[in-house]
């Protein structure tokens, strides 16, 4: 039971998960489950009662049972204490504060990343403004590898996103070309597929690889499909880079999405046996979203944002390469606007690359949600800001096959042109190497049609299906 | 405002997709008329979500059929989004037959009135016709509806079937899009895993009143004879690739389902994770 006096009244809260959820800023998603604050009040009181809490707390007190969890027990028995020790006596205030600090910088944040648990994190962005979770993930240096490098400093790379409502390949490699044509792609080529079979995923991944070997892109593919098909593929010998799955914050919910740690831990086996990647070994690509678990009625009482945090730890004991939430895509019954979306934007990213991983964000929202482009390009750029490793590329920002919005290929130039901002370097020699930057670096080609990769659209034949 | 160059290489790429490609460029931003394009597309979305459904345009296409109407327990447009869970109860069963009866049909409006209102009841007259020998309940027409309230509404009227047919998420290029979930003995706490779905109907540009007819009837005849639906009868579907049916498992993607997916409380808005 936690209790504050505050002017006068008395605010009660059982249990630790109620503290987190009363402390958290206020999303549509809490308040379906039943368990956002009753009042603005209740809201600070139970901030005023984490700030005030121990950090070792959340090592002995959990918000799943261990013994029910398989989640609750990755974070507690991968807990390193040692890394633990610099912040082990203090506060969760005073963790906010030592995170603002200017003497901690991107190394001391390294090297405490492993002695800190999701909930542990998930607890101080709580107490945290905008800016400074804009403030603490630009500070965080977090680089993962394959055939390029993602979350170097100065670097913002795209996830290409070419989907196709029916996989026509002839769709999808116009989409893929596009994405080329304008800087997109260097932090993977991945294709949601319409349909949910092996030999679709198969037929994908020799359509992307077959471009990449092509024009010798320096980056990786991936179909996001479920583990399961591509660890079935990688049987049948197709060219999986990486392997894809949503993840999510409590055992329950990832029985929901029909995997488990183990599941996880083999496909990564299985990518890793393939040996593709030219620079790196990171192999696997994740994504999360607030409200998945209630979603799947498995949050446990837990508010959306502590799950979400618990989904990235589950994310970081792979090794990914590439980690993003898909924010404003779940629905307005989680995040209901855009005031909303962009809070929980900047936190995910935030608690993302405090736990050390390569995290970047799908900027969106679907048409029942109260948003629009203008919100996306306020995150967009917060996001820049903060030093967001990846975002997406979608033709003209409209998925035509998930029938939602997203960054669009322009949003990307866009981004890494105001704020000076580059491609991940291997992918940038690449373009260079194509004649697509100009004397500055940026890629504006003057006359699109004189390029080599232009010409090479002109050679190729686009069948139909 | 500037049109992109006839000559741009990728004027011949555009032919292969519906996507928005080869748009040009006004510096590093979107061209204007691209904009302006994409703020059409996005006003009509809207429009479709917040649109109310308009009980009398539909019972003016369902001829001799006699309709009931009925609301779920979300009083308004904000709270249904709001609140899935109220869109899933019904507000009072008064005014319901009571069966028995092989098969429910109920229009809801969903996320997108535009589509209930264009093809839900052409829908509703084509199955009639491709199901001699059902006995029919009364048609439903249902407001602010998610899709398991179909179950409490076919529960209500004694109904082995329930099918409903409700407005998919609109998105920017198809605001119209009608999804169409059936399920056997019907009643709350029904799971995804329990419906099949046919999704994109959407003539002219995705499923015909034709095809979705086929499809549902063939669902609804092998339904009853294995006696089940959902993984079950998704299982016995002939092989071809059905791209448009589902079952309601794991998503491929489950943060992001596929196309026609259904979701979460099968609640056809496409962006929810399965459970």
């Amino acid at each position: 039971m936690y209790r504050i006096d505050l002017a006068g009244t008395r605010h009660r809260f059982p249990d630790l998960k109620s503290l987190l959820a009363a402390a958290t800023p206020l999303r549509s998603g809490d308040e379906l489950a039943g368990i956002a604050a009753e009042s603005a009040e209740a809201r600070v009181a139970a901030r005023h009662i984490l700030a005030d809490l121990p950090l070792k707390t959340f090592l002995t007190e959990t918000v799943v049972p261990y013994e029910d969890d398989e989640v609750t027990r990755l974070i507690i028995d991968s807990h390193d204490a040692a890394a633990f020790a610099p912040v082990a006596s203090l506060t969760v205030g005073e963790f906010r504060d030592w995170l603002l600090d200017d003497k901690v910088r991107a190394r001391e944040l390294s090297a405490v990343c492993p002695g800190l648990t999701a909930e542990m994190v998930a607890a101080v962005s709580k107490l945290m403004r905008n800016q400074d979770l804009i403030a603490v993930a630009r500070k965080c240096r977090v680089v993962s590898r394959f055939r390029s490098s993602i979350g170097l400093r100065g670097r913002l790379a795209v996830r290409l996103q070419p989907n196709h409502p029916t996989d026509d390949p002839a769709g999808i490699a116009a989409s893929i070309l596009d994405g080329l044509l304008h800087g997109c792609g260097d932090a993977v080529i991945g294709v949601n597929p319409a349909t949910d079979n092996v030999d679709g995923a198969i037929a994908l991944l020799h359509l992307i690889d077959d471009l990449r070997l092509r024009y010798a892109i320096p980056t990786q593919s991936c179909v996001l499909t479920h583990v399961t098909n591509s660890l079935q593929a990688i049987e049948r010998g197709a060219p999986v880079d990486l392997v894809f799955q949503s993840v999510a914050g409590t055992e329950w919910a990832n029985r929901g999405f029909g995997i488990d740690l183990a599941l996880l831990a083999e496909a990564q086996e299985a990518a890793l046996s393939l040996k593709r990647g030219s620079i790196g070994n990171d192999v696997m690509y994740f994504e999360t979203g607030q409200g998945s678990a209630l979603s799947a009625g498995a949050h446990h009482g837990v508010d959306q944002q502590t799950l979400e945090v618990r989904a990235q730890a589950v994310a970081r004991a792979f090794r990914p390469l590439l980690v993003n939430s898909v924010v404003g895509f779940i629905g307005p019954e989680y995040l209901y606007d855009g005031r909303q979306i962009i809070r929980a934007g900047l936190e995910d990213h935030f608690t993302g690359k405090l736990l050390g991983l390569p995290m970047g964000v799908d900027v969106c929202y679907t048409n029942h949600a109260e948003a629009d482009q203008n919100d996306m390009d306020n995150l967009l750029t917060l996001l820049g800001v903060a030093g967001v490793s990846f975002v997406m590329g979608v033709p003209g920002a409209d998925d035509i096959m998930l029938n939602y919005q997203s960054t669009s290929f322009h949003d990307a130039l866009y981004v890494r042109d105001v704020l000076g901002v580059r491609p991940a370097p291997e992918f940038e020699a690449w373009l260079d190497g194509m004649g697509m930057l100009d004397v500055r670096g940026r890629v504006a080609p003057p006359d699109i049609a004189t390029l080599p990769l232009a010409r090479a659209i002109a050679d190729q034949r686009f069948p139909t299906q | 405002m500037s049109q992109p160059p006839a000559d741009d290489p990728l004027a011949r790429l555009r032919a292969a997709t519906q996507a928005r490609i080869g748009l040009g460029r006004a510096g590093h931003a979107m061209p204007t008329r691209a904009c302006l394009d994409f703020d059409l597309g996005h006003a009509r979305a809207r429009d479709a979500v917040w649109t109310p459904l308009d009980m009398e345009a539909v019972t003016a296409q369902t001829g001799d059929w006699p309709v009931r109407m009925v609301r779920s327990q979300a009083p308004d447009r904000a709270t249904y989004l709001r609140r899935p869970d109220l869109g899933r109860e019904l507000a009072e069963a008064d005014g319901l037959p009571s069966g028995p009866f092989d098969l429910s049909i109920i229009i809801g409006d969903g996320l997108s009135a535009r589509a209930a209102q264009a093809h839900g009841a052409a829908l509703a007259l084509d199955l009639r016709n491709r199901l001699a020998g059902w006995s029919l309940a009364p048609l439903v027409l249902a407001h602010q509806a998610r899709v398991a309230l179909g179950d409490a509404i076919a529960l209500a009227m004694g109904a082995r079937f329930a099918l409903m047919l409700i407005g998919e998420r609109p998105g920017l290029s198809a605001a119209d899009s009608l999804g169409a979930y059936l399920t056997i003995d019907p009643r709350p706490g029904r799971m995804d895993s329990e419906r099949n779905c046919v999704s994109n109907i959407r003539p002219p540009h995705g499923l015909s009143i034709a095809q979705a007819g086929e499809k549902l009837a063939w669902l609804l005849t092998e339904g009853r004879r294995i006696g089940a639906t959902g993984i079950a009868l998704k299982d016995a579907a002939p092989t071809k690739d059905r791209p448009h049916v589902h079952h309601q498992s794991h998503a491929a993607d489950p943060a992001r389902p596929a196309a026609g997916q259904a979701v979460a409380g099968g609640d056809g808005d496409g962006g929810s994770f399965p459970p």
